[in-house]
């Protein structure tokens, strides 16, 4: 697969029905046995349930059943003004609160035109990187938990998320529910010594990276289980609207950071790796990889970071009213492309309010991907999507 | 990125009679959308996905527009009789009169579109329904867009739009014995769940009772006295 984006083979005619899931046959007569994955079963991070029908160990049907945790975020926040709905984004996708809390402000902030100062630019940026360092360093615990690792990845992992969340909950006052972004700007501005504590952060991640790298990428049992397993084919990806790290583990090259730039990503030097075996095991290398250039992105920002306010002091960011109109709004989150949809009717509250949940939509080719594997399979294809519930039900 | 007007002028060489209107979006946001006739919508989807390469499908989200009630007042000139000492006049009077209307609800599917391969984006697309209680059919789009797949499922749980063509149209979100459409602007929550007593009750009572008591016997006494 080459990483040009002209080449691919997106947009040519294809068979009818092409984007659909090939129906199996079971072999002879055998009879389907279904089971019940989920809603409490401890690979699905949650509580979400796959009805999956097995013959044998093959899987011939998987219907993803979602709405456990449902609560209607969308209709509370019609309800409620646009700076109310901002602690509810933590609770989305709690592993990463503060890329929810930027897509929101961006979103409100392409509907009023607002200006953001340029230091919070870079506060935004080290903190969303943080964010995807430590997401993407869970979700490769947690599969290889799932791979029946107990333990040992997963803790490396979730030490280094510790001391992330540590410089979180120095800067925010709260380690997960953080509620820092503001329209045109941060809530607070950033110590000298909370970018001091950040900078001796960030120096050892790089090592925490080769040591990921050395555990795992060359485990014969990692190659084992995950090589050719769960293969999701590039014009599928598109055509699902899958995005993220398994969009680009399929080998095509959409990062929003490069393709928006939105914010101040057109300054940072990074690369976006592509994956070109299109299974489990490309997932877990991008993630691997974007871990490095998200470091890279870390010491470039923390190096230029501005002086300055981090807020305009003039924005009126309570119980403002936006004039009528609709914005989209989006960024390339850890999980994928997170937007916030917003109508104005210009009255205090949204007329609506739509997140476009990154999670959920990935979970569109989940059958795809485990029809004809095995059942044991199914629990890593499912770990390399990389969902939080939260987000899923909203 | 060709303009919603440029888009629009190939849509209507390609499609004839599609019927495309834009939508002006007075925000600073600046993204116009363009409303499709629910009748050529595929074929417009198909032309913009194999011809127009946006071939990726980002957000589809529902709208709900109930009943609006217009007021406006119009003045009108009228001609009135008046019988002044005796003399009848006929003069011209200019009367300011309140008209109530009432615009026809509807429910709106709002598409996000992007393209992978040329990095360009967003195109809205919206089709509205005809109006909100037994005429809320859309065709669906999941045939030309996987991603459509469960998001339409969504709009079609919490608005009630019935997508046509959907290859497994189920609630998403709520439960299958569910009635109601939870994000319609007029949805009312059910006041009716039940009172079941529950073991906490006995706790509770002697909790009560440790909260109400005299600062002199001890919880050991007042618990024997609730016992009682």
């Amino acid at each position: 697969m080459s990483s040009s984006a002209t080449d691919t083979s997106i947009g040519l005619a294809k068979p009818e029905g092409w984007n659909r899931p090939p129906v199996i046959e079971p072999d002879g007569d055998a009879e389907l046995l279904e089971v019940a994955m989920g809603p409490h079963h401890p690979s699905t991070h949650g509580v979400f349930r796959m009805d999956v029908a097995l013959d044998g160990e093959r899987v011939i049907r998987l219907k993803p059943v979602f709405g456990y945790l449902h609560r209607n975020h969308e209709k509370i926040a019609e309800g409620i003004g646009y700076l109310g709905s901002m602690p509810f984004t933590d609770r989305l996708d709690y592993i990463c609160p503060l890329t929810n809390n930027w897509a929101y402000a961006l979103a409100v902030e392409k509907l009023t035109g607002q200006e953001v100062p340029e230091r919070a630019e870079y506060l935004r940026v080290i903190l969303g990187e943080l964010t995807r360092v430590q997401n993407h360093a869970s979700a490769i615990g947690f599969l290889i938990q799932e791979m029946g690792a107990s333990g040992t990845p997963l803790m490396y992992a979730f030490r280094e998320r510790e001391k992330i969340l540590d410089l979180f909950e120095e800067l925010t006052g709260a380690r997960m529910m953080v509620n820092y972004m503001r329209f045109g700007g941060c809530r607070v501005d950033a110590s000298p010594a909370w970018l001091d504590a950040t900078r001796k952060v960030v120096a050892g991640l790089p090592g925490f990276a080769d040591e990921m790298d050395r555990l795992l990428s060359g485990s014969e049992i990692v190659m084992a289980r995950t090589q050719g397993v769960g293969i999701l084919r590039p014009e599928l990806a598109v055509n699902a609207g899958v995005t993220g790290p398994m969009l680009r583990a399929s080998g095509i090259n959409y990062d929003i950071r490069k393709v928006d730039g939105y914010g101040i990503y057109n300054r940072f030097n990074f690369r976006v790796p592509l994956g070109d075996h299109w299974d489990v095991y490309d997932r877990y290398m991008i993630r691997l990889l974007e871990m490095r250039e998200s470091i890279k992105i870390l010491e470039q920002a923390l190096k230029d970071i501005p002086g300055g306010p981090v807020m305009d002091p003039k924005a009126k960011i309570r119980g403002f009213r936006p004039k009528p109109g609709e914005a989209y709004g989006r960024i390339e989150s850890p999980k994928g492309e997170l937007g916030f949809y917003l109508i104005s009717d210009g009255g205090p509250n949204p007329y609506r309010y739509r997140v476009r949940p990154p999670s959920l939509i990935n979970l569109t080719v989940l059958e795809d991907m485990a029809l004809g594997e095995n059942v044991a399979d199914v629990v890593l294809i499912f770990g390399s999507v990389d969902i939080v519930l939260g987000e899923v039900d909203r | 990125m060709k303009t919603v007007e440029e888009i629009k002028t190939a849509i209507e060489t390609a499609v004839p009679g599609a019927g495309v209107q834009i939508v002006p979006n007075p925000s600073v946001s600046g993204q116009h959308s363009l409303r499709l006739a629910p009748g050529h919508a595929v074929e417009v989807a198909k032309f913009l996905r194999d011809e127009l390469s946006f071939d990726f499908l980002s957000n589809v989200t529902g709208v709900d527009w109930p009943d609006k009630e217009i007021t406006e007042k119009v003045k009108v000139t009228r001609t009135v009789t008046k019988t002044v000492d005796g003399v009848e006049t006929t003069g011209e009077e200019t009367v300011e009169e309140t008209r109530k209307q009432v615009q026809p609800g509807c429910l709106e599917a709002v598409y996000h579109l992007y393209s992978v391969a040329l990095k360009q984006g967003p195109l809205t697309l919206r089709m509205r329904t005809v109006n909100r209680t037994d005429q809320v059919e859309l065709p669906s789009l999941t045939p030309i867009w996987r991603s459509a797949e469960f998001q339409e499922r969504e709009i079609f749980d919490l608005f009630g739009v019935v997508f046509t063509g959907h290859p497994d149209l189920r609630r998403l979100l709520m439960w299958d014995g569910f009635k109601d459409h939870p994000m319609r602007r007029d949805y009312v929550e059910p006041d009716d769940f039940e009172y079941e007593p529950t073991a906490h009750d006995d706790v509770l009572k002697r909790a009560l009772a440790h909260r109400n008591r005299d600062q002199g016997p001890g919880i050991r006494d007042q618990l024997a006295k609730a016992g009682q």
